[in-house]
């Protein structure tokens, strides 16, 4: 049986973009801004690939975003994803996770897959909400974070580390899965891949995020911090080093 | 409005995780007139009696083997009954694994906001407005939620203390769940160094530990300090440390009240994961390198003889 896997993909900021916060003194002032496709969607690309070549199936993107959140499919799709749904919606990208979830939901619904990715978390608002808010919504069992991963053509053992130690998991499609750092090594897309994705179908439809139970109050950049000093240099500083850390920062004992 | 604050506390080797005791201080914060502890688990002991003294109402404990491990959909089922006959219009639970995947669950469920990783709280009239950190910190997000809401707090963004107070006790049925996730098995850790998120002070090694085979050097710093150990992600893409332990954007947001820094240039990605540490530490041989901007105390040199040196130093 052909497996219909479906990845959730999301357009950020680069993670080396220094931030400037916008006039409205409420989001991130876009203009100078590279967007990636985050980290995180990456590895679930990559496993759902790895999923069809183990299995067979297919594999379909979906995202929710402005227009120009259309890169992060084509990035997708250039590493071999074979579709792509594009959720086009104006509006702050990171504002209400729950808006975001039942917008994904929907769609998942309608298409009703074996097997849904999403990354652990996207590095922009780092909330890693929309992932479980989804799944409640779809009454979908939920695994966060996997990092270890063996599929049979129902289900999979997953493994993932959390505060005590390292859980063993075992799940039976439908299900979502997050992916974490570790799990694989996303393959880079080839010329021939990025050719072929822009021939790719991208299904686009216009959607509004309704239903918000968060509103931003603004944003702001953390209280600067003293500008860094060197006490000496070598092992001679030390002394020094432990004194001022004990005597002035207060921080040992 | 009359807030109604519930606090889900976990628990490790029989001792109550001391996020819960910061989220006690984060509730007193917003003058809740009713603040309640859950504990779930199996055979819970005197667990509950570690609440004595603080500014609680009621410790609800859940003692049944359906607890024994954690099963995020069984707690979520469980919260959301508990939402549901007593009231609670405030959830909050550590951002760990289980708090950040346990909470937007629950909020999904229950028709609740879900603000994640809390630095900051204060209430306005009957809405909160709480702070969490975006773009790993880069920026500060004030987030207002006018009706019920889940909460993940940052370990260590709030101070535990005792407030006085006697709570009571109060015995909760188990929730019935099928989850659809079955543990097969969970290997505990056989470190006795604290979480990262979690941890006071860490201690991190970076490109400049020159390979797996040299983290001894800041691991017994560690150890004596009773700190965690933390790498750059130039340490765990070159295989040297696992991704569970690195620091940064990719990695985790950390704020301990000291962080040493050991052979870490300083990447915008890695400051941005420990730059609200309260004491910045830095070794480096580079004295141009990128994270003496950020660090309290630089030392430039070798850190493996700087790195010793500290251990001796505070040996004595």
């Amino acid at each position: 049986m052909a497996l219909k896997i479906l990845v959730c993909v999301k357009q950020v900021p680069d993670t080396e973009t220094k931030v400037k916060i916008s006039a409205d003194g409420k989001s991130l002032d876009e203009g100078e801004v590279s967007f990636i496709l985050n980290p995180y969607c990456e590895f679930a690309v990559e496993e759902a690939l790895k999923v069809k070549e183990q299995l067979g199936g297919e594999v379909c993107l979906l995202t929710v975003g402005p227009e120009s959140a259309a890169s992060a499919l084509r990035s997708g799709l250039a590493m071999g994803a074979d579709t792509a749904v594009h959720l086009t919606a104006a509006g702050d990208r990171i504002a209400d996770a729950g808006a975001v979830a039942a917008l994904l939901a929907e769609e998942i619904r309608a298409q009703a897959p074996d097997l849904v990715f999403m990354g652990k978390k996207s590095v922009d608002a780092d909330m890693a909400a929309v992932p479980a808010m989804t799944a409640a919504l779809l009454d979908l069992p939920l695994v966060t974070a996997v990092s270890s991963a063996e599929y049979r053509s129902d289900g999979a053992e997953l493994g993932r580390d959390t505060e005590d130690g390292r859980e063993i998991l075992d799940i039976s499609f439908p299900c979502v899965l997050t992916t974490d750092k570790g799990l694989n090594s996303p393959r880079y897309a080839t010329l021939k891949g990025i050719m072929q994705a822009k021939k790719k179908p991208i299904e686009t439809k216009e959607v509004q995020y309704s239903g918000m139970k968060t509103a931003v109050e603004g944003m702001s950049y953390p209280p600067a911090a003293a500008p860094g000093r060197i006490i000496g240099s070598g092992s001679d500083a030390v002394p020094e080093l432990i004194r001022l850390l004990r005597d002035e920062a207060k921080v040992l004992e | 409005m009359a807030r109604k604050v519930l606090i889900v506390a976990e628990h490790q080797n029989g001792e109550v995780r001391k996020t819960a005791f910061e989220m006690i201080s984060a509730a007193a914060s917003i003058a809740a007139d009713r603040v309640d502890v859950l504990l779930t688990g199996q055979g819970l002991g005197d667990l509950p009696s570690r609440f004595d003294g603080y500014a609680v109402n009621t410790v609800l404990t859940v003692d049944d083997s359906s607890m024994s491990s954690y099963d995020m959909k069984r707690l979520a089922i469980l919260l959301k009954g508990l939402l549901e006959e007593k009231g609670y219009d405030t959830l909050m639970m550590a951002a760990g694994s289980h708090g950040r995947e346990t909470m937007p669950y629950l909020a999904a469920l229950s028709g609740t906001a879900y603000i994640p990783d809390v630095t900051a709280l204060r209430a306005e009239g009957d809405s909160l407005v709480a702070t969490h950190p975006v773009y790993a910190g880069k920026s500060l997000r004030d987030i207002r939620a006018d009706a019920a809401v889940c909460m993940t707090l940052r370990p260590n963004a709030f101070s535990a203390e005792k407030g006085g107070g006697s709570p009571v006790q109060e015995a909760v049925a188990a929730a019935a769940s099928e989850g659809g996730v079955a543990v097969r098995e969970l290997k505990k850790k056989d470190s006795a160094r604290p979480e990262l998120t979690e941890a006071s002070i860490i201690v991190s090694g970076g490109r400049g530990m020159g390979g797996p085979e040299h983290y001894p050097v800041i691991e017994e710093l560690a150890d004596l300090l009773g700190a965690a150990v933390g790498a750059s992600r130039a340490a765990v893409d070159a295989g040297w440390r696992p991704h569970s332990d690195q620091v940064g954007q990719t990695g985790k947001t950390v704020s301990p009240n000291l962080y040493i820094a050991c052979g870490i240039s300083g990447a915008i990605q890695h400051l941005a994961g420990m730059s609200s540490s309260k004491v910045i530490v830095a070794v480096n041989k580079d004295p141009e390198a990128p994270i003496f901007k950020v660090a309290n105390y630089g030392i430039s040199g070798d850190l493996f003889e700087v790195v010793p040196a500290i251990v001796a130093e505070l040996r004595k």
